[in-house]
C-alpha cells in the first residue's frame, strides 16, 4: 500500500510541473502581445525628460510621490478629451504629492506647443523624440496611462480614454498617505 | 496490491508477463503463445497497472500509445491546415474587420469559413498550443512509463532462465553437440567474446548480450525532442528571443524595440533598379523595373552607461553598416534586416508669398514638416507666421482642422501673412489643392513651390538565444534514432544439462538476418545442434499453404 500511494505521489507530482508548464506557456503566449515589458506590480522602468519649458523630470526623483504618467498625441481624440480633466485635478492633486507627467509621441515643437497652450494644459508635457519611453514602457496604444505608486511600482495601467470620475479615483490610490 | 507468484518463488508486480527472474509465462494469454512477448521484456507496463485514482487516469491517458499517435496526426492536420491559406501574420492589413474583407475578398466563402473557424491565425491560437503541449507531455509521461521499467529489467537479468521461456523464443537450438561435448560452453564464451559479446557464465549457464544501449535509442530521441519544444517555449521567456520591426524615416534616429539603451539611425535608403530595357519573362510579367538593390544606411548608437529612458542627448556611437537585403546589421546576437520600405514621403514644402494679381513673389519659404518653424522672415519686411500645422489633415471638426495621423500624409497650414499692403496681417488655410480665407478676400497668397522628400525603411529586429538549445535537442534526437536504427540488441542463451544436450535461445529486437549470422558462427566454432527459426517455420507453412490454394485457385481457371 506504501509503494502504491508514493507511486500516486510520483506521478501526482510529474503531471503537476507538466500542468504548471503548460499553464505558464499559453499565459506567455497569450500576454506576449499586449505589454510584456511593464506589468502592474512591477518596477516602473526609469527614464527621464525634458518638458517644454526645459525643465528635466526623472522619475527617479518622483520617489514618495504618486505619478501619472500620460502617453499621447496630437492626432488621437480620446487624448484630447481626457486633458480637461487632467488639468482640473492636477490643480488639486499637486498639492497632495501627485505629479502629472504627458509624454509625447515624436511629434515636432511647433505642433506640441501649440497643441499645449491650446489647451491650457498645467502639468509638465515632454517630446519622446527618440521614441525611447515609448520603447521601455512598450506603449500602444494611445492615449496609454501609467499609474505609478510612491514606491516606484505600477499601480494600473490604462489604454484608451478615462473619465473625470475614474481619473479622480486613480489618482487618490497612487496618492502618498 | 496483488503480487503474481512464479513457479521459482519469485513474486512479480501484477500485470507481469514473464517471470523477472526465470522467465516462465506468468499471464494465460501469454502461456497461449508459441513465440514470448519480449517487448519491454515482459514486465509489467506501470500505466498498464493501475486504473483507479484521478491521477492513475490522467497518467494512463498520456501513457497510451495510441493516444499519443492520435495526438500526433491531430497536430500534423492542423498544422498543415494552417498552410493552406497565408496566415494573417503575412496580410498586411490592420485590424479585424480589414482582414476578414481580406480573406473574404481574396478567397470567396472558402477564405471567410477559414478567417472564421480562426485557422488564420490557427499557430498563435491557445488550443493550437495545448494541443503541441500535450503531445510533449505525452512524450514525457510515456517515456517514464516505459522507460524506467525496461531499464530495470534490462539492468536486472538473469542467465538462468527456465526451459519455458527457452523454448518460447523465436530461434532456438536443442541437441546434443556434434563433438567435444565437454568442451562446448567454453567454446560458446570464447567464440562470443570473439564476437563482441558480453558474456556471463553462471555453472552451466551463458547468457550473451550485444549492443544493450540501443534499446534506449528512442528514449533518448525523446529527451531530445523535449529538449526541443522547451527550446521553443524558451522564445516566450523575455531576454530569449526578439522579433520585432520597426520603421525608420531618413534623418531619424529611434530607441529599437527589444533592445534596451541602443538606438538606430537612418542616414539614408537607397533602392536601386536595373536600368534595363523589359524583355523575356520580365515583359510577360508586365515588370517595368526590377529592383537591383535595398539598403539602408544605418548607424547604431548606444546610451551612456546608467543612462536611463528618454536620455538620448549623449549617444555613443557604436558602428556603420550599410543594411542590405540577406546582409543585416549584426550586433551582440541582434541582426536588423532590411524589410520594408516606403518611398517618398514628404519632408519639407516649399512655398513663394505670392501677390494674387501681379503674380509678384515676396520670397521663398521652407516649412520643415518634422520641425516647423513658427515664424520666416522674408523680403521688404514681409513675414509669415505659422498658425497651426496639421500633418494628415483630415477635414473640419466643428470649425476647426482635424489631423488623422501624426504623419506628413496630408499637410494642411493656417498662415498669417505680413505684407507691407497688409501690416496687420492675412490669415490663410492652405491644403494640398485647397485654400480657405476665413477672413476675407486676400491679397497674398502662399503659392506653392515646391515639395522635398525622404524615404522610409522597415527592419526587421532579431535576436535568438534559443537555438543553441533547439540545436541540442536535434542532435539529442538523431543521436537517438542512430542508436535505435543502427545498432540492435542481441541475446543468446545458452544451457548445458547434465547429460550434454545444448539448449540455446536468441532473440534481438531487429536485424534477425545478422543475429543468424552470428549464430551460425557460433554454432560452427562450438558444433552447436541447428538452430530453428520457430516464427519462420510457422510463416513457411502458412506461404506454402497460401500457395497450394493459389494454384489450385488457378488451375480451376485454367
Amino acid at each position: 500500500m506504501d509503494k502504491k500511494k508514493r507511486r500516486s505521489i510520483t506521478r501526482g507530482i510529474i503531471l503537476a510541473v507538466l500542468a504548471v508548464a503548460i499553464g505558464y506557456t499559453v499565459y506567455a503566449a497569450w500576454t506576449k502581445d499586449k505589454i510584456e515589458i511593464v506589468n502592474v506590480g512591477s518596477k516602473a522602468p526609469d527614464f527621464e525628460v525634458i518638458d517644454l519649458n526645459g525643465e528635466r523630470h526623472r522619475l527617479e526623483d518622483y520617489k514618495g510621490e504618486g505619478v501619472l504618467l500620460n502617453f499621447w498625441g496630437t492626432w488621437c481624440a480620446p487624448c484630447e478629451r481626457e486633458f480637461p480633466a487632467m488639468t482640473r485635478q492636477y490643480e488639486t492633486y499637486k498639492d497632495l504629492g501627485v505629479q502629472i507627467i504627458a509624454v509625447n509621441f515624436a511629434q515636432s515643437d511647433f505642433e506640441v506647443r501649440k497643441y499645449v497652450d491650446n489647451m491650457g494644459m498645467n502639468f509638465p508635457v515632454a517630446i519622446d523624440k527618440t521614441k525611447s519611453v515609448f520603447t521601455a514602457y512598450n506603449i500602444d496604444p494611445l492615449p496609454t496611462s501609467i499609474f505609478i505608486k510612491p514606491d516606484g511600482t505600477v499601480d494600473r495601467i490604462i489604454t484608451g480614454e478615462m473619465s473625470e470620475s475614474q481619473i479622480v479615483s486613480y489618482l487618490e490610490s497612487i496618492k502618498p498617505e | 496490491m496483488n503480487k503474481l507468484l512464479c513457479e521459482c518463488g519469485h513474486e512479480n508486480p501484477e500485470g507481469t508477463k514473464l517471470c523477472q527472474k526465470c522467465g516462465r509465462p506468468l499471464s494465460a494469454e501469454e502461456k497461449d503463445n508459441k513465440i514470448a512477448d519480449m517487448r519491454y521484456e515482459g514486465t509489467a507496463i506501470r500505466s498498464k497497472t493501475y486504473n483507479k485514482s484521478i491521477i492513475d487516469k490522467v497518467w494512463n491517458f498520456f501513457s497510451s500509445v495510441k493516444v499519443g499517435i492520435t495526438l500526433i496526426i491531430i497536430n500534423l492536420v492542423v498544422a498543415s491546415i494552417g498552410t493552406i491559406l497565408p496566415q494573417e501574420f503575412y496580410v498586411s492589413v490592420a485590424t479585424d474587420a480589414e482582414k476578414e474583407a481580406y480573406y473574404s475578398d481574396v478567397y470567396g466563402w472558402f477564405g471567410e469559413v477559414y478567417y472564421a473557424l480562426g485557422l488564420s491565425d490557427v499557430y498563435s491560437s491557445i488550443w493550437f498550443q495545448i494541443l503541441v503541449l500535450m503531445l510533449g507531455v505525452s512524450i514525457i509521461i510515456a517515456s517514464i512509463d516505459r522507460g524506467f521499467p525496461l531499464h530495470k529489467s534490462l539492468k536486472n537479468q538473469r542467465v538462468k532462465r527456465h526451459a519455458s521461456f527457452m523454448k518460447r523464443q523465436r530461434v532456438i537450438a536443442e541437441g546434443q553437440p556434434a563433438e567435444k561435448g565437454d568442451e562446448t560452453l567454453a567454446l560458446v564464451e570464447q567464440k562470443l567474446k570473439e564476437l563482441n559479446y558480453n558474456v556471463r557464465r553462471e555453472d552451466q549457464s551463458i547468457l550473451a548480450e550485444r549492443g544493450r544501449f540501443s534499446r534506449y535509442g528512442p528514449y533518448v530521441n525523446h529527451v531530445g525532442l523535449i529538449v526541443f519544444i522547451m527550446g521553443v517555449m524558451l522564445h516566450l521567456i523575455p531576454g530569449f528571443y526578439v522579433d520585432d520591426s520597426m520603421w525608420l524615416r531618413e534623418g531619424e534616429t529611434r530607441a529599437i524595440p527589444g533592445m534596451e539603451g541602443y538606438f538606430l539611425k537612418n542616414d539614408k535608403f537607397i533602392l536601386e533598379t536595373h536600368d534595363n530595357v523589359p524583355q523575356g519573362e520580365q515583359l510577360k510579367q508586365g515588370v517595368n523595373v526590377v529592383a537591383k538593390n535595398f539598403q539602408t544606411n544605418a548607424t547604431l548608437y548606444k546610451q551612456k552607461e546608467d543612462a536611463v529612458a528618454g536620455q538620448a542627448d549623449d549617444l555613443e556611437k557604436i558602428k556603420d553598416y550599410e543594411i542590405r537585403v540577406n546582409h543585416p546589421l549584426k550586433y551582440e546576437g541582434y541582426a536588423f534586416y532590411q524589410m520594408d520600405y516606403r518611398l517618398n514621403e514628404l519632408k519639407s514644402m516649399i512655398f513663394d508669398l505670392t501677390h494674387k494679381e501681379t503674380e509678384q513673389s515676396l520670397g521663398q519659404l521652407t516649412v520643415d514638416l518634422t520641425n516647423p518653424e513658427e515664424e520666416y522672415e522674408l523680403n521688404d519686411g514681409a513675414k509669415v507666421k505659422l498658425l497651426a500645422y496639421y500633418p494628415d489633415f483630415a477635414g473640419f471638426k466643428d470649425g476647426v482642422p482635424q489631423t488623422a495621423t501624426a504623419s506628413p500624409n496630408n499637410p494642411a497650414f493656417i498662415f498669417k501673412m505680413f505684407t507691407p499692403e497688409k501690416p496687420d496681417g492675412e490669415t490663410s488655410f492652405v491644403a494640398i489643392q485647397q485654400t480657405l480665407e476665413p477672413n476675407g478676400e486676400n491679397i497674398y497668397k502662399m503659392k506653392f513651390a515646391n515639395v522635398e522628400t525622404r524615404n522610409m525603411t522597415g527592419l526587421t529586429i532579431r535576436y535568438d538565444r534559443t537555438l543553441p538549445v533547439l540545436f541540442i535537442g536535434g542532435i539529442i534526437f538523431m543521436i537517438g534514432v542512430v542508436m535505435g536504427s543502427y545498432w540492435n540488441h542481441r541475446r543468446i542463451w545458452i544451457e548445458q544439462s547434465a547429460d550434454g544436450t545444448v539448449h540455446l535461445a536468441a532473440h534481438t529486437n531487429k536485424n534477425w538476418f545478422s543475429m543468424k549470422k552470428d549464430l551460425d558462427k557460433l554454432t560452427d566454432a562450438a558444433y552447436l545442434p541447428r538452430y530453428v527459426d520457430q516464427q519462420e517455420s510457422k510463416l513457411d507453412e502458412q506461404q506454402e499453404l497460401e500457395d497450394k490454394q493459389e494454384t489450385e485457385k488457378e488451375g480451376k481457371t485454367l
